[in-house]
């Protein structure tokens, strides 16, 4: 995978957060993922198509999910619920959107958002394309972004 | 003032009721294009500004658009395009189709206040 497609998306997912949660976040070091080890809880998807394909995620634990939610909305969600995935899924779909902008010598297509809900899931990458994860500290939590893509 | 957003997310639908709420204005909503269509008819077009999202499932927001604007009774409703993706050929195209102005997620309650006071003609 060409690592130049990672900038973008870390720029993409800094900006959404400081700006509509009020939130600084922290890029930790990008790391090619190997195997499909447990990510986190919570998941918000997106998929890429056009002259690059492949996807991202954005995978929190429950309480950063629920944090991160809360921010957007202004009012404390407790449960994970339609609120969550909605949210979670709403804040990967600016990411990949805002992310778009720095690829756009690729003409991409984002995809509409989905949401994956459950302990210790895992995301497999598109066959044939090695993710690169980053690891996001903030003060709701840390989390992870996955990005896998590649030129046709 | 009676704001209308249709977005199919229903986070940014709140989102966006607080930066009207802070107006003082009146928030309505719809997920996706159809339903908006759905709400100006149930409303008698009694709507001051649409902020339309483009990306929707069932209708987007271009085909809402183009429904808005060929209607006499809706087609002097400003509406501003809600976007995650700032491609100049289609934000050329809904200007040219009847959009007013338009504003990129993600931004700041701040910025979309602007923007609605913008969209209305009312100076902050």
């Amino acid at each position: 995978m060409d690592v130049s497609f990672v900038n973008p998306f870390i720029k993409a997912l800094i900006d959404t957060f400081k700006t509509m949660l009020s939130t600084d976040t922290i890029p930790g070091k990008p790391q090619v993922k190997s195997g499909n080890k447990p990510t986190h809880d919570i998941s918000g998807i997106i998929g890429l198509s056009g002259e690059a394909q492949g996807a991202i995620a954005i995978s929190f634990p429950k309480i950063v999910a629920l944090k991160v939610v809360s921010a957007m909305l202004g009012s404390s969600i407790k449960i994970i619920g339609p609120e969550i995935v909605d949210g979670i899924g709403e804040i990967a779909n600016i990411v990949a959107g805002r992310a778009k902008q720095g690829l756009s010598q690729y003409k991409l297509t984002i995809s509409l958002p989905n949401v994956i809900v459950g302990q210790n899931h895992a995301i497999s990458p598109p066959s044939g394309i090695r993710a690169i994860i980053v690891p996001f500290d903030s003060s709701l939590g840390n989390f992870v972004m996955e990005i896998s893509l590649k030129t046709k | 003032m009676r704001i209308l957003s249709v977005d199919d997310s229903k986070s940014t639908r709140q989102y966006i009721k607080c930066a009207v709420d802070v107006l003082g204005f009146e928030f309505l909503e719809a997920g996706n294009g159809r339903e908006g269509m759905d709400v100006l008819e149930r409303e008698n077009g009694d709507v001051n500004l649409i902020l339309l999202d483009w990306n929707m499932p069932v209708m987007d927001g271009m085909e809402m658009l183009v429904e808005v604007k060929s209607n006499d009774k809706f087609k002097d409703i400003p509406v501003t395009m809600v976007t995650t993706e700032i491609e100049r050929r289609k934000v050329v195209e809904a200007i040219g189709k009847g959009a007013k102005n338009y504003v990129m997620k993600p931004f700041t309650q701040e910025d979309l206040i602007a923007k609605i006071m913008e969209s209305l003609g009312m100076g902050i």
